[in-house]
């Protein structure tokens, strides 16, 4: 397979054509509005991609910081109350000396969050004015975050089964506390954020120049 | 494979980099073989070896294991003679009380209804082929949901989330696990065949209308 130089690589945008996000079918750019073999809506890039980026990657980061602040397991021991909060919650698990188990709670909850906000910040702000790593670099950076929003969702269903299991009455019970309810809203709304960014926008930066001479 | 500029010719020796929008001719590599973006590295088509069989197989052994799941305990614990079961109805249903009660809804949907509605709809849009008909009205639409719902559903992440949970009661209590447990379990291993084996691009060609 010869990679093509810089100077020969044109895009299916500039070729006039529009690739089917979907299935990928080539059409005419502009000449219908739906692709003929999976009848989904044609667009070269998704529309208005910024905007919704941006959107959903504010209401994600506005429902992280009630997901940190409120417990997210009420835990009822012989008629005893107890809070427990994400980060409370792992250092607990530190404490029993579960640290790989901790390990996993504090990845999948606070550095996985944190560093999707970071990188589809960063993304979007270099989509606008550039940006020091090189295109493959962020491109790398897109498709570990799409992969890995995911996963952000365990702490949720650790609480569902916590409190599916643990109902026996005076001795134990525990319930779901209004953090979880946010961090669910937050991992959601990540996702979209992730989803509604258009890796193109990384190359088509690079194209510029060309595109503007074309002009 | 390389870029060339004249437009002119046939669309379908054509190909566009989903990721970067790349134009490149288009070259289906060699069985067991991935073709990949020059530019950005991002696959085009992987010519993965009897694509419909092992997608039908995924769906199928996905439907199979889901009844077993919902319908068998799947976790049950025990503490000075108390004796409680969950089944995983049991663990959608927890935020149901209160406010919290829409993530019900979503939990519901991430854990079953979207795994079983995938399968379904890998099924009706690949089986027709499989048995060598054409594709069934709709079997577009229908693979287009299933890969749209590709990222919601979570029944692996749920699995490392009982492990996480497991791990947090046994200090508590004695928790025995039931056949649902080992039912989600082998979900995982299904789930991950089933994306290793998946080429979007192939099927696509196959359910095209134009090329039967």
């Amino acid at each position: 397979m010869a990679i093509a130089g810089p100077q020969e690589t044109i895009t299916a945008r500039e070729a006039g054509l529009v690739s089917c996000d979907n299935c990928g079918t080539l059409a005419p750019l502009g000449s219908r509005a739906v692709c003929t073999r999976c009848h989904a809506t044609l667009h070269s890039r998704r529309p208005n991609s910024a905007q919704r980026v941006w959107a959903w990657l504010i209401a994600g980061i506005i429902c992280y910081i009630p997901a940190n602040l409120y417990p997210m397991l009420l835990t009822n021991t012989f008629g005893r109350v107890s809070e427990g909060t994400i980060v409370g919650g792992a250092i607990e698990l530190f404490e029993y000396g579960a640290w790989f188990v901790a390990v996993v709670v504090i990845v999948a909850s606070v550095v996985i969050p944190v560093a999707k906000f970071v990188v589809i910040a960063m993304l979007m702000l270099g989509v606008r004015y550039g940006s020091r790593l090189s295109a493959h670099r962020r491109m790398q950076l897109y498709e570990i975050t799409e992969f890995i929003g995911r996963w952000s969702m365990i702490d949720v269903f650790v609480v569902a089964i916590l409190t599916a299991l643990v109902q026996l009455g005076f001795i134990a019970s525990i319930n779901p506390g209004p953090a979880a309810v946010a961090f669910a809203l937050s991992v959601v709304f990540t996702m979209l954020a992730a989803q509604s960014f258009d890796p193109r926008l990384i190359w088509d930066t690079l194209e510029e120049p060309q595109a503007r001479a074309r002009r | 494979m390389r870029t060339r500029h004249p437009i002119s010719e046939n669309l379908d020796s054509l190909i566009a980099c989903r990721s970067c929008d790349l134009l490149l001719d288009r070259v289906i590599p060699p069985p067991g073989k991935v073709a990949r973006c020059p530019r950005c590295h991002h696959v085009l088509i992987s010519n993965k070896r009897n694509v419909i069989d092992n997608t039908l197989a995924g769906a199928l052994s996905t439907a199979i294991l889901m009844v077993a799941a919902i319908f068998f305990p799947f976790i049950a614990l025990d503490e000075a003679g108390l004796h409680r079961d969950a089944s995983v109805m049991d663990a959608v249903g927890a935020f149901a009380d209160g406010w919290s009660a829409p993530l019900t809804i979503a939990v519901a949907a991430f854990i079953v209804v979207i795994p079983v509605t995938r399968a379904a709809a890998l099924i009706y849009a690949l089986l027709p082929l499989r048995l060598g008909r054409r594709p069934a009205g709709g079997a577009a639409r229908s693979f287009r949901l299933a890969m749209a719902l590709k990222p919601w559903s979570m029944a692996e992440i749920f699995i490392v989330g009982v492990a996480v949970a497991l791990i947090k009661v046994t200090d508590l209590a004695d928790v025995s696990l039931g056949p649902s447990f080992w039912a989600f379990s082998a979900l995982i291993v299904v789930v991950v065949f089933e994306n290793s084996t998946l080429c979007e691009w192939t099927i696509w060609r196959l359910l095209d209308p134009k090329r039967r």
